[in-house]
């Protein structure tokens, strides 16, 4: 009986272990980049994986890609592991900005170029990174403004729906925009609070604005410091019996499919895209430093690039997959 | 002969599973076996295996303990307020961190005792106050620049090629030999085995049962205070969401390891085996790096069912003939 067990035990073992491995590893020719992911919280999150994956086949490199489950321990295992298998580089997408030197420095003894994309880290020693793919969040909030400035010949009474309070994209998102605001005298911040980037939030928030403001007639636009809590807002614009996109202007940042199809519906009038292609820049740096050892820059800034209803509906279909 | 090899079986079972496992990987990636690997094992594990040891300790006794990832949480959080907005001595620190971890895992203990309540409950209480000790002190990532940080981080046995024993993996090490003798060679030993395994006949028997209790619970704080300090060297950081779910990892690897959820039956080397079977499966999941790390948790979920079923069913063998699982 207890033989039986045993063999069972191990048998069960086995066949998990030879199931698991099915997937075998490439050729060893191509660069290997290992990618140690935060995890698949949001769509924005998922998006940036699966681009990373197409933008590695594009360019013939195996990625092996680690997602961390949110949890810092799961991303320094990731590394350390990528280190011992000896890949050509490694992507980190830090869960948080502190806690990485010891484990950056065994990449660096390796000889193991790390690159940081999307979020920045705390340390000292900055030679432990080679550069780090980000977008400027303060840019982003000065494009979305700039716009608006134009659109209304620098007129406007603007309600701003933030971030998560002390969030960093809320911070930068909203001091870019002001930035311009303090540049067009006509221009003004009648009301802002946060909506903590979630839609129901937004609306809830937009409610009380439209109420506050005498049903909304003395609102020109709302800036909302992501897509998510504009689509909210666009609700409850709605639902106060006016017309999103022309009694109230909606602009906002991300560019997600959802406000790409507002937009084509004419419920919206622009966004800033955060672009979730970290990847790609990142690759490009890795293949020039491997061929002629150019070192990248420190900082590689990804565009922030404006969209607007025109080219709405074509942008949405090209996205809605690879969200 | 057979008795000897009933008792060891699940432990034998144990060990098959991590070589085997150990070799399929290391056939199927050629850099898998190599000392940097083995290395990283300990090292990414020193955590979850010094908690796992106070965990073995509290089973064994017949209880549980689900507030050590909190407290672990709440060690790096103290650790890092104290030393880098009191500055204080990390030192002196972490003697506060232990003294606290300990005592809180006595007071835990004491109340089990005193009031005859069920660990589950009590320790689950502690998890919500420690996790939440850990928010009042501070909400955000504090990161910890002592100086004597970055050269504890640098003490490190090398070996091999690429191979690195680290002062957190000679932690882990330490104190699992510390505790087979503890385990197997004193009083304590005894009394806890004798408790877990039939608490009327251990109080009969003259065991000090309160302090027994008393003193496994605070053994179990006190190592995931240690684990708190491994922890906060590891990402040189405090986070008071740091090591979450850590009490599951650690209840897993300690059934994986052969010992029997009810008590007083069981090894301390099982656990640190089981430790390294969860570490074995995480590393072979990034080396292949095309599998979803969910499959982890998948992977030691079945392990977990296996290895009940195998205890399970040793259980109705002995149970069959008459015999009582011998004590170890």
């Amino acid at each position: 009986m207890s033989r039986k067990w045993v063999i069972s035990a191990a048998t069960a073992a086995a066949a998990l272990f030879i199931g698991l491995g099915a997937v075998q590893a490439a050729d060893a020719k191509k660069l290997v980049v290992g990618f140690s992911q935060i995890g698949s919280e949001s769509g924005w999150r998922a998006a940036e994986t699966k681009t990373a994956k197409t933008e590695a086949e594009k360019r013939g490199i195996d990625l092996k890609i680690s997602d961390a489950q949110q949890k810092q321990e799961n991303q320094i295992k990731a590394v350390r592991s990528f280190v011992a298998q000896g890949v050509d580089a490694i992507f980190i997408a830090p869960v948080v900005a502190t806690g990485w030197d010891s484990v950056l420095k065994e990449a660096k003894e390796a000889k193991i170029p790390v690159m940081l994309l999307d979020r920045q880290i705390e340390t000292k020693d900055q030679s432990l990174y080679m550069t780090a793919v980000t977008s400027d969040t303060v840019h982003e909030g000065r494009v979305a403004g700039e716009w608006l400035a134009k659109q209304t010949g620098g007129k406007c009474a603007v309600v701003e729906l933030q971030g998560t309070v002390g969030s960093s994209p809320a911070i930068n998102r909203k001091k870019g925009f002001d930035e311009v605001v303090a540049k067009n005298p006509g221009m003004k911040i009648i009301r802002t609070q946060s909506g903590d980037f979630t839609r129901a939030k937004g609306k809830e928030v937009m409610e009380s604005f439209i109420k506050a403001e005498n049903g909304g007639k003395g609102i020109c636009a709302v800036y909302a410091h992501n897509d998510d809590m504009a689509v909210g807002a666009i609700q409850a614009i709605k639902e106060a019996g006016l017309k999103p996109g022309k009694d109230i202007l909606v602009v906002s940042i991300d560019g997600v499919p959802d406000i790409f199809k507002a937009m084509s519906e004419g419920e919206a009038n622009a966004t800033v895209e955060l672009t979730p292609n970290m990847a790609g820049p990142a690759f490009d740096a890795l293949v020039a430093y491997k061929k002629d050892g150019k070192m990248p820059p420190k900082w590689i800034q990804t565009e922030s690039k404006l969209f607007t209803p025109d080219t709405a509906k074509a942008e949405y279909e090209r996205r809605k997959d690879a969200y | 002969m057979t008795s000897a090899l009933q008792r060891f079986l699940p432990l034998i079972v144990t060990t098959a599973v991590l070589v085997v496992g150990f070799l399929m990987c290391a056939a199927q990636f050629p850099n898998f076996a190599s000392w940097r690997v083995v290395g990283n094992l300990l090292t990414d594990n020193a955590f979850l295996g010094i908690t796992a040891i106070g965990m073995t300790f509290v089973i064994l006794s017949g209880g549980i303990d689900l507030s050590v990832g909190a407290v672990i949480g709440f060690t790096t959080v103290l650790l890092a307020v104290l030393i880098e907005h009191g500055g204080w001595h990390p030192l002196a620190a972490f003697a506060v961190a232990l003294i606290a971890a300990g005592g809180f895992g006595a007071a835990m203990g004491g109340v089990i005792h005193v009031f005859q309540m069920p660990p589950f409950i009590v320790t689950l209480a502690g998890m919500f106050i420690a996790r939440g000790l850990g928010f009042v002190l501070t909400t955000d990532s504090v990161p910890i620049n002592h100086p004597l940080y970055g050269e504890l981080n640098d003490i490190a046995l090398r070996f091999g090629a690429g191979g690195k024993l680290s002062l957190p993996a000679m932690l882990m090490l330490g104190v699992v030999v510390a505790a087979v003798v503890l385990a197997h060679w004193t009083r304590f030993g005894a009394n806890l085995y004798a408790l877990g395994g039939n608490r009327q006949s251990a109080e009969l028997m003259g065991v000090p049962v309160g302090r027994t209790t008393v003193a496994v619970y605070a053994l179990s704080g006190l190592l995931a205070g240690l684990a708190g300090i491994v922890f906060s060297l590891y990402t040189g950081a405090g986070y008071s969401l740091a090591a979450t779910g850590v009490e599951l990892d650690t209840i897993t690897a300690v059934v994986i390891g052969g010992t029997q959820l009810t008590g007083g039956y069981g090894y301390v080397v099982g656990t640190f085996v089981g430790v390294l079977i969860q570490g074995l499966i995480q590393t072979y999941i990034t080396f292949d790096g095309t599998l979803s790390s969910w499959w982890t948790k998948i992977a030691i979920g079945v392990l977990l069912f296996v290895f009940i079923l195998l205890q399970k069913g040793l259980l109705t063998v002995w149970a069959g003939r008459g015999g009582e699982p011998a004590e170890a």
